[in-house]
C-alpha cells in the first residue's frame, strides 16, 4: 500500500488562538502532523493565526502562514500555494469548521484540493447532532433521548418530551460553548435562547439528562484498510453532567469488566465505520448507567482532540503523528511504534502498567462574577497529568502538580462540625465546583460513609474508596506521629503518593525536615518508563515517571546534561508561550550536543512530547519532585527561567540544595521581583519608576497611598498575570480593595504604584550574555494605554508612534538594567511613557509571554539564542548581535473567554484575563491591526451608528477619533456627558439615555441591532458597574467594542484596510529581513 | 495487619509483599499477561494450569467477580501475582470480591510487589519457575528451593489433567449484557469438541454458530468421535506441552485423514501442527496479552487478538499442504494455518477473546462455513 504519490503538497489548518476548549494540545498534534508529513517528503503548508505555537515555527512547515483562519483567507493561501490536499483534522473544531466552509463555498472544488483525514460527509455526520443520532440508531447504538430545535418554540416542545433536568447543547460550538443543564423552565429559556444564538447554525440539541451516569472515552485510530485500534480508554471520575474537559479523568478505564470494555471497544469501532472516518484518530464518548450497565453514545469527534493528546501522553502512542501518516495512505502495520525503537508496529493496542490521572485547572479567581458550578460547558483553562503505579499515587501527584497551593488532598477549611458546614459540604458534593475533589476527602473526614458520598456525588465507589484510604491514612499518620515513621512505613506512605510537604503538614514539621528524614531512611523514588507495552518489549525511549518501587529504570548517562523545567498546567498568564520557550531551549541545546532533560506535567504541550528532549520526566514541578530528578541525573545546568512562575518559584530553593541553576542567578531574579531591592537598583542607575511603596497592613497602605497620590495600581506581591491587580482612585476604593481582594500581611505585602494615566506602554524583550552584551529582540508598542495588563493589550512590532530617539532611549535603559541585574538569558521590560518621560513598570529577567511573537515577527529565535547564552555561548560566538527591525508591522491581539462566563465584565484592566493571542502582519500598522482583528474574529463594523461614552479624562482624546468615525461615514450616538462635550466641539452626535436614565436606553439600541460599534471607557468601581450591561450586551450581540480610546483609534484607522490584501508566509517575510 | 507473602524465582530473585488470597504455598511457571481487563477470565482459563500469573496492570480486582465471566468451573491458575488489589470492587455485576473468591478457591496470591520488575526479569530471562508462599511463617530459602524443584512445563502433559472426565453437551451462547442472560441459539450443526482445557467462551461462540456441542475428554479416540457422526470436530486450547499429548496428536491425525471439518485453537492449533508432522518449540516468555496484532495473510487486515501460549509451531517444519493464514506482527511467529487439501484450519491466539478484542471472531464463521460446505457437498 504505502504512501500516496499522487499528492505532493498538503495544507494543514491549525486551531488558532488558545481559547477555553481548544488549547495547546492542538499545537502538539499539529506540530507532530507537520513533522510527520515533512518527514515523508511532502511539501507542508500551514495556516494558524497563533504565533505562540511551535507549529508556526518556520522550521515546522515549508510555508507557514500566520493568518486568520477563515475560509476567505485560506482560499487566498490555497490560490497562492495550490496544495493538492487539505488535512483538517489537526486543528480542532476550528480546523474542521474551516474545512467545511471551504467545501461549502466551492473552494476545494475550484482549486481541485482533496480533503484528507476526514471527508465532508463524515465531519457533517459527526457534528450534526441529528444526523449523528440517526447514524447511531442505524448501527444499533442508543443515544440519550433528544431532538434538534431550530427555534425556541421547537425547543420547548422537545423539552416537554425529555423532562427536567434537560441538557442543552448548541451545534458546532467549541467545548460545549453556550450549553448547559436546565432544572426549571426559567433556566431552560435562558440557556436554550443563548444556545440558539451562539450556534453558528442556530441549532441546539435538547436532550434527556443522563446526569450521574458513568462516563467513558475511547481513543480510536483507523486506517484506510479498516484496521482499527483502541489507543486508550479513559474513565471520568466526575460522572456525566460535567464536561469531560472539566472532569478529572483516569486512564485506563477502571471499573469495566472485560465484557463491558469489549462492548465499548466494538461500539467505538462501529461508530468510526459508520461515520466514515477513513483514516486517523477519533474520540468516542459513552455514558453507562451504574445500576444496570445501559450504554449510551454521547458524541464522537472525527479528529484528534484534547483527549487524544492526553491518550498519547498517557500511553506513549503518538496519535497525531500516526493519524497524519494514515491520512496519506499508510496502513497501521506499515508504521512503526517509535517508543519501542521500532521493534513493534503501530498496529497494536497500547497497554499500560500504571495509572494516569488528569485534573483540569480553572481560572475562576480571574472571573469572580462567573458561576463556578461545573456543567456541560467547558470552563477550565488547563490541565495537569500524573502517573503513578496506583490511583492513589497518581491522584496525589496530580493534585500537587496543579499548583493551586495544595500538597495532596488537603482539607477545604470547611467547618465539618457544624450543620451549616455539612450542608455546604453536601451541596458541593452534589453540584460540583472545581474543588469538589477536596470536598470528597472532606466528606470522609466528616464521617460520611462511602455510600452516602456516592449517592451525593455519583463518583464511582471504586474512586471513593481511594479517597477514603487516603483520608484514613492521613488520620493514622497524624495519630502515630513522626516517631512512628520507620523506613517501611515511610515507603508505604510514599507508595500511596503522599508528598513530603503533605506528610510534613500532617506531622507538624516542615518539608525540608521531612525530606531529610525520608532520605535518611533511604526511601527514594525510582523511575519507570512509559513504553506502551507494559515492559513486554525493551524500550530505548527515556519517557519516565516516578514511583516508589524496587527497580529504577532511569539509567542516567554520563553526558553533559541540561534540565529544562517546564511551566506545569496552563493558566491565564502562563500558557503556551512558556512551553514554546522550553521546547526551544531543549531543541537548541540538543543541537549543541547537550543531553536535554525536560520536566513537566502538562499533557497538552509539545514539551511533553517524548522526542522533544533526550529524556522526559513527566512529573509535578514541585521542589520535592524536581530535586529527586536533579539528584539522580546530576545535570550540568538547570534552566528555570523558561517555564514562567512555576520553576522560578523553585529557583532559590534549588540553588540552596546545590542545583546548578544556569543563566540569570536566582538572586538577580529575586532582585527584580522584590520591589524594595529593585527600587534601590533603579535609583542607583538613575532610572525612573512610577512612585511606589510597599504596605504591610491596611493603615500603612492608606498612609502611603496619600503620599504617592491617586490613582494607584494596587496588587499583592509575587504574582503573575496581574492576579488581584486593580486601579483605585480614592481612599474608599483602596479600603474596599484591601478588605475584599487581598490579605495583607508581613509575609504578603501589597504593592502600591502610582498609575500613569494616558501613558503609552511598551514591552522590550532582550537577551544578555555572560559578558554583558545585549541583543534587543524587539520593541513592542502597546495599543491600549498603560493600566491594561500587558498580556491583554494588543501591541505592534515595530512601534507605530514612538520616535526613533525614544526607542534608542529604551534600548539604553534595558541594557543598563540587564547589566546591573547581570542577566544571562532573556529579560522582558515593561515601560510606560508619559509625555517624554520614561518610567519602568516592571522587569522580568526570564522568558516572557511575548518571546514567540517577537521571534515570529523578526525571524530571530530568541529562546534558542538565550538558552545557548545561558549554557555559556556569547552572543558574538553565536553570531547574533544585531537587532532585527522589520519593514512590515506585526500586531499581536489578545483573545478573551468572556463569552464562556455569564455575568463577567469584559472591560480590560490590570488583571490579565486573556487566554490566547493571534498575530496579524501588514505593510502598515493599520493593515496589520486589521489583520489581527480579523484573526481574532472581531467583526469589522458595517456602516451605521457608533455609540461613544467615555470618562472625563478621555474626552479630549476622543474628539479626533469621533471626527474620524464621522469621516468614514458612520454616525454617532452618545450619552449625556459625552454628547454634550462632542457638541460643544462641533461634532454632530445624537443623545441616548444611560440605562439608569429611563427608556429607550443604550442597551435597548444594542439589543435592537442599531449599534455597529461601541467606544466605552470608564473608571472607578461604581461607573464600571453602571456601564457593565452595555459591554455585556455588546458581547452577547457580537457588537464590536473598544474599552480604551487608544484601542478605538487603532480600530478606526484599521477600517481603511479591512478585507483582502496579500497573504504572507513567514518564510517570505523572514527572507525580506535577510535581504 | 496484612498477611505476609513472598515470591521466589528460580534465578534467585525474591519479592516481598502481602497475601491477597489463600495462605499456603504454590509453585509453577511464572508468566506475565499484559491484558488490562479480564483477570477473572484469566484465572479460570484452564490453559493457566501450573502457571503463576502476574498481571502487569497494577490494580487487579476492580470489578470483583461474577458468575457469568468464568471461563471454566474453577480457578486454574496456580497462583496470582499483582501490584495491588483495591479495597472495594465496583461493578453492577459484581457478586464477590477478588480476595474472597481466591480464598474460597484456595488460590495463593501475592500483592504489593514491583510487578514491572518481575515482568522485566521474565522478559529478559524467559519464563521462570517460581514459588509463592503466604502466611505467618514464610521462608525465602525454602520457597527458592521449591521453585527450583518445580520440573517446568517442558514435556508436561497437562491437557489430560484439566480435561473433563466424561462427555457432556453444551448449548448456551454468549452472555448478553443488555438482557443479562446467555443466548440460546438455534442448532444447525453437530460438533464434537475435544476438551484439552476448553474455555467456556469457545463453546459459547460455537453455540452462536448453531453448534450442538458434545464436549469430549482429551483422550477420546478419534473413532469414538467419528462414530458420533458430527458435522465438525473442534480441538480446544489447553495447558502444558503439546508434544506430550501423543494421544491427541494421534487422534487428530485420524480426524485429518477422515476429512471432517476441523478447527483448532491454541493447544488445538499446536496439536494439529504436530499431527501434520511439524515441530513445536518452547518460546522464551510466550505471548500473553490482549493487544497482539496478527495479520490475516489473505486480505492483509490487521486483527488485534488475545494471546496466551508458551509453545509455538515452528512454521519451517510445516508440510507442503499447509497454507499460513495468520502471522504475528510482534515477532512474525506463526499464528494460523489451513490445509489446502482438507477442511481443517487452526489459530494460535484466542478468537474467543474473553478476555480480549473480538476482531478475529470471524474464525468461528469460517468453521461454520466449512461444515455447511461439507454438508452441501457430502
Amino acid at each position: 500500500m504505502a504512501k500516496r504519490t499522487d499528492i505532493k503538497s498538503i495544507l494543514i489548518i491549525g486551531a488558532g488562538p488558545i481559547v477555553i476548549g481548544q488549547a495547546c494540545e492542538f499545537d502538539y498534534s499539529g506540530a507532530q502532523a507537520c513533522k510527520a508529513l515533512k518527514e515523508e517528503g511532502y511539501r507542508v503548508i500551514l495556516v494558524n493565526s497563533n504565533p505562540a505555537t511551535i507549529m508556526t515555527d518556520p522550521e515546522t512547515a515549508d510555508a507557514v502562514y500566520i493568518e486568520p483562519i477563515n475560509w476567505q483567507t485560506v482560499e487566498r493561501i490555497i490560490a497562492k500555494e495550490r496544495p493538492d490536499a487539505v488535512l483538517p483534522t489537526m486543528g480542532g473544531q476550528t480546523g474542521l469548521n474551516c474545512a467545511l466552509d471551504l467545501a461549502d463555498n466551492g473552494v476545494l472544488e475550484k482549486y481541485n484540493v482533496e480533503l484528507i483525514g476526514a471527508s465532508r460527509e463524515a465531519i457533517r455526520m459527526a457534528e450534526d447532532r441529528e444526523l449523528f443520532r440517526v447514524a447511531m440508531k442505524d448501527i444499533g447504538l442508543e443515544c440519550p433521548k433528544a431532538e434538534v430545535a431550530k427555534t425556541f418554540e421547537q425547543a420547548v416542545e422537545i423539552q416537554v418530551k425529555v423532562g427536567f433536568p434537560t441538557i442543552i447543547r448548541p451545534s458546532f460550538t467549541l467545548g460545549g460553548s453556550g450549553g448547559g443543564i436546565a432544572y426549571n423552565k426559567e433556566e431552560f429559556e435562558e440557556i436554550a435562547k443563548r444556545g440558539l444564538d451562539l450556534s453558528p447554525v442556530h441549532e441546539i440539541l435538547v436532550e434527556e439528562s443522563v446526569l450521574g451516569w458513568k462516563e467513558f472515552e475511547m481513543e480510536v485510530v483507523r486506517d484506510k484498510a479498516d484496521n482499527c485500534i483502541i489507543v486508550c480508554s479513559i474513565e471520568n471520575l466526575d460522572p456525566m453532567g460535567v464536561h469531560t474537559g472539566d472532569s478529572i479523568t483516569v486512564a485506563p478505564a477502571q471499573t469495566l469488566t472485560d465484557k463491558e470494555y469489549q462492548r465499548l471497544r466494538d461500539a467505538s469501532i462501529a461508530v468510526l465505520r459508520k461515520i466514515g472516518v477513513d483514516t486517523g484518530g477519533s474520540n468516542v464518548q459513552f455514558g453507562i448507567n451504574a445500576e444496570d450497565g445501559r450504554v449510551v453514545v454521547i458524541e464522537m469527534n472525527p479528529r484528534v482532540s484534547r483527549s487524544s493528546a492526553l491518550a498519547s501522553k498517557a500511553t506513549g502512542f503518538p496519535i497525531a503523528k500516526i493519524a497524519a501518516k494514515l491520512a496519506v495512505g499508510y496502513t497501521l502495520d506499515e508504521l512503526k511504534n517509535d517508543i519501542t525503537g521500532g521493534l513493534t508496529p503501530a498496529s497494536f493496542e497500547p497497554t499500560i502498567d500504571y495509572v494516569v490521572t488528569k485534573i483540569p485547572r480553572f481560572a475562576f479567581e480571574k472571573f469572580p462574577a462567573a458561576d463556578a458550578r461545573l456543567t456541560t460547558q467547558m470552563k477550565s483553562v488547563g490541565e495537569v497529568m500524573a502517573m503513578g503505579r496506583t490511583f492513589h499515587e497518581s491522584l496525589q501527584k496530580a493534585l500537587r502538580g496543579l499548583e493551586i497551593g495544595k500538597t495532596g488532598l488537603n482539607p477545604t477549611g470547611l467547618d465539618l462540625t457544624t450543620d451549616d458546614g455539612l450542608a455546604v459540604l453536601k451541596r458541593e458534593l452534589r453540584e460540583p465546583r472545581p474543588d469538589r475533589v477536596f470536598h470528597l476527602a472532606d466528606a470522609f473526614r466528616a464521617g460520611l460513609t462511602l455510600d452516602e458520598v456516592y449517592s451525593l456525588s455519583r463518583v464511582d465507589p471504586w474512586f471513593l474508596a481511594a479517597f477514603e484510604d487516603i483520608v484514613l491514612t492521613e488520620k493514622e499518620v497524624e495519630a502515630q506521629g513522626i516517631a512512628a515513621l520507620d523506613a517501611l512505613r515511610m515507603r508505604e506512605l510514599k507508595r500511596m503518593g503522599f508528598s513530603d510537604a503533605r506528610l510534613a503538614e500532617l506531622l507538624d514539621t516542615n518539608e525540608a525536615a521531612l525530606r531529610h528524614l525520608r532520605r535518611t531512611l533511604g526511601v527514594r523514588p525510582v523511575y519507570k518508563r512509559v513504553d506502551s507495552c507494559a515492559a513486554e518489549f525493551a524500550t530505548t525511549t527515556a519517557y519516565m515517571y516516578s514511583t516508589y518501587e524496587e527497580e529504577c529504570e532511569a539509567n542516567p548517562t554520563n553526558r553533559d546534561k541540561i534540565v529544562v523545567l517546564g511551566g506545569g498546567p496552563n493558566r491565564i498568564g502562563q500558557g503556551i508561550e512558556f512551553d514554546y520557550c522550553c521546547v526551544h531551549a531543549a531543541l537548541a541545546l540538543r543541537e549543541d550536543g547537550f543531553e536535554t532533560i525536560m520536566v513537566n506535567c502538562n499533557p497538552e504541550t509539545v514539551s511533553t512530547d517524548y522526542d522533544t528532549s533526550d529524556r522526559l520526566y513527566f512529573e509535578p514541578l514541585t521542589l520535592e519532585d524536581v530535586l529527586e530528578i536533579i539528584d539522580l541525573e546530576k545535570p550540568k545546568g538547570v534552566i528555570v527561567q523558561y517555564g514562567g512562575q512555576t520553576p522560578l518559584k523553585l529557583a532559590r530553593a534549588l540553588e540552596a540544595a546545590g542545583a546548578p541553576v544556569i543563566g540569570t542567578s536566582p538572586d538577580s531574579i529575586d532582585l527584580a521581583e522584590d520591589r524594595e531591592r529593585f527600587q534601590q537598583m533603579i535609583e542607583k542607575i538613575g532610572l525612573k519608576q512610577p512612585p511606589n511603596r510597599t504596605a504591610r497592613n491596611a493603615d500603612e497602605a492608606l498612609a502611603l497611598a496619600r503620599e504617592i497620590g491617586y490613582p494607584l495600581v494596587v496588587r499583592p506581591s509575587y504574582v503573575l498575570g496581574g492576579r488581584a491587580m486593580e486601579i483605585v482612585y480614592s481612599d474608599a476604593d483602596l479600603t474596599r480593595y484591601i478588605r475584599e481582594a487581598v490579605q495583607v500581611s508581613n509575609d504578603s505585602p501589597v504593592l502600591l504604584d502610582r498609575f500613569l494615566d494616558h501613558a503609552v506602554e511598551v514591552d522590550v524583550d532582550i537577551i544578555a550574555d555572560a559578558e554583558g552584551n545585549v541583543l534587543v529582540g524587539g520593541i513592542m508598542e502597546h495599543i491600549e494605554e498603560a493600566g491594561v495588563h500587558s498580556g491583554d493589550s494588543s501591541c505592534s512590532l515595530p512601534p507605530y508612534s514612538l520616535t526613533s530617539e525614544m526607542q534608542d532611549e529604551l534600548r539604553r535603559q534595558v541594557a543598563m538594567m540587564a547589566r546591573e541585574l547581570k542577566v544571562i538569558g532573556l529579560m522582558n521590560t515593561q515601560f510606560a511613557i508619559q509625555g517624554d518621560t520614561v518610567f519602568i513598570l516592571e522587569v522580568n529577567p526570564r522568558a516572557s509571554r511575548t518571546v514567540p511573537f517577537v521571534s515570529k515577527a523578526t525571524g530571530v529565535p530568541l529562546a534558542k539564542i538565550a538558552a545557548r547564552a545561558m549554557a555559556g555561548r556569547t552572543l558574538k560566538a553565536q553570531g547574533t548581535t544585531k537587532e532585527v527591525i522589520p519593514e512590515y508591522y506585526s500586531v499581536k491581539e489578545a483573545i478573551f473567554p468572556f463569552l464562556k462566563f455569564q455575568n463577567v465584565d469584559p472591560i480590560l484592566g490590570p488583571e490579565m484575563r486573556s487566554t490566547g493571542e493571534v498575530m496579524g502582519v501588514g505593510r502598515s500598522f493599520g493593515a496589520a491591526f486589521a489583520r489581527g482583528h480579523e484573526a481574532a474574529s472581531i467583526k469589522t463594523p458595517p456602516k451605521g451608528k457608533v455609540f461613544v461614552s467615555v470618562r472625563d479624562a478621555d474626552k479630549a482624546r476622543l474628539l479626533p477619533v469621533a471626527r474620524e468615525v464621522l469621516e468614514r461615514g458612520f454616525s454617532l450616538v452618545a450619552t449625556e456627558g459625552t454628547a454634550k462635550y462632542l457638541a460643544e466641539n462641533g461634532v454632530a452626535c445624537e443623545r441616548i439615555n444611560k440605562v439608569a436614565e429611563g427608556r429607550p436606553h443604550i442597551v435597548d439600541l444594542i439589543k435592537n441591532g442599531e449599534i455597529v460599534y461601541i467606544v466605552n471607557t470608564t473608571e472607578g468601581k461604581a461607573a464600571i458597574a453602571d456601564s457593565f450591561s452595555i459591554r455585556r450586551e455588546a458581547l452577547q450581540q457580537r457588537v464590536t467594542y473598544s474599552t480604551t480610546v487608544a484601542g478605538a483609534r487603532a480600530l478606526v484607522h484599521s477600517l481603511d484596510f479591512h478585507g483582502d490584501g496579500e497573504v504572507h508566509s513567514l518564510q517570505e517575510l523572514h527572507k525580506e529581513l535577510n535581504a | 495487619m496484612p498477611i505476609s507473602a513472598l515470591l521466589a524465582l528460580e534465578d534467585g530473585s525474591v519479592f516481598h509483599g502481602h497475601a491477597v488470597g489463600a495462605t499456603g504455598e504454590t509453585v509453577g511457571e511464572v508468566v506475565f499477561n499484559t491484558a488490562m481487563t479480564g483477570y477473572q477470565e484469566i484465572l479460570t482459563d484452564p490453559s493457566y494450569a501450573k502457571q503463576l500469573v502476574t498481571l502487569t496492570y497494577p490494580h487487579i480486582g476492580n470489578t470483583g467477580v461474577n458468575v457469568e465471566d468464568a471461563e471454566s468451573d474453577t480457578v486454574h491458575a496456580a497462583g496470582l501475582i499483582v501490584r495491588d488489589v483495591p479495597r472495594r470492587p465496583s461493578n453492577w455485576r459484581s457478586t464477590e470480591s477478588l480476595p474472597d473468591y481466591l480464598k474460597r478457591h484456595g488460590i495463593v496470591a501475592i500483592a504489593g510487589i514491583d510487578t514491572r520488575r518481575l515482568t522485566r526479569i521474565l522478559r529478559d530471562k524467559g519464563a521462570l519457575n517460581g514459588c509463592i508462599v503466604a502466611g505467618e511463617q514464610i521462608d525465602a530459602e525454602a520457597a527458592l528451593a521449591k521453585a527450583r524443584a518445580f520440573p517446568g512445563l517442558n514435556g508436561m502433559d497437562l491437557a489430560k489433567v484439566v480435561s473433563v472426565g466424561e462427555s457432556y453437551s453444551w448449548n448456551a451462547g454468549i452472555y448478553d449484557l443488555d438482557r443479562t442472560a446467555f443466548n440460546q441459539p438455534a442448532k444447525r450443526f453437530k460438533v464434537a469438541a475435544y476438551d484439552f482445557g476448553v474455555k467456556h467462551n469457545i463453546l459459547r461462540l460455537l453455540a452462536e454458530q448453531g453448534c450442538d456441542i458434545t464436549v469430549v475428554p482429551a483422550q477420546t479416540p478419534a473413532a469414538d468421535v467419528l462414530a458420533m457422526k458430527p458435522d465438525g470436530v473442534f480441538l480446544s486450547n489447553g495447558p502444558g506441552d503439546p508434544a506430550a499429548c501423543d494421544y491427541a496428536i494421534a487422534a487428530t491425525r485420524e480426524l485429518l485423514d477422515s476429512k471432517i471439518p476441523l478447527f483448532g485453537i491454541c493447544l488445538g492449533h499446536q496439536i494439529m501442527g504436530l499431527a501434520l508432522g511439524a515441530k513445536t518449540l518452547k518460546m522464551k516468555f510466550g505471548h500473553h496479552g490482549a493487544n497482539h496484532p496478527v495479520k490475516d495473510m489473505d486480505d492483509g487486515r490487521v486483527l488485534i487478538t488475545s494471546q496466551n501460549h508458551g509453545f509455538a509451531v515452528d512454521p519451517a517444519t510445516l508440510p507442503a499442504n499447509v497454507r499460513v493464514t495468520h502471522a504475528s506482527l510482534f515477532d512474525g511467529s506463526l499464528q494460523g494455518f489451513a490445509l489446502t487439501d482438507r477442511p481443517a484450519f487452526c489459530f494460535q491466539g484466542h478468537p474467543e477473546a474473553s478476555p480480549g478484542p473480538h476482531d478475529i471472531g470471524y474464525l468461528f464463521d469460517r468453521f461454520a462455513a466449512l461444515m455447511q460446505e461439507a454438508r452441501t457437498n457430502g
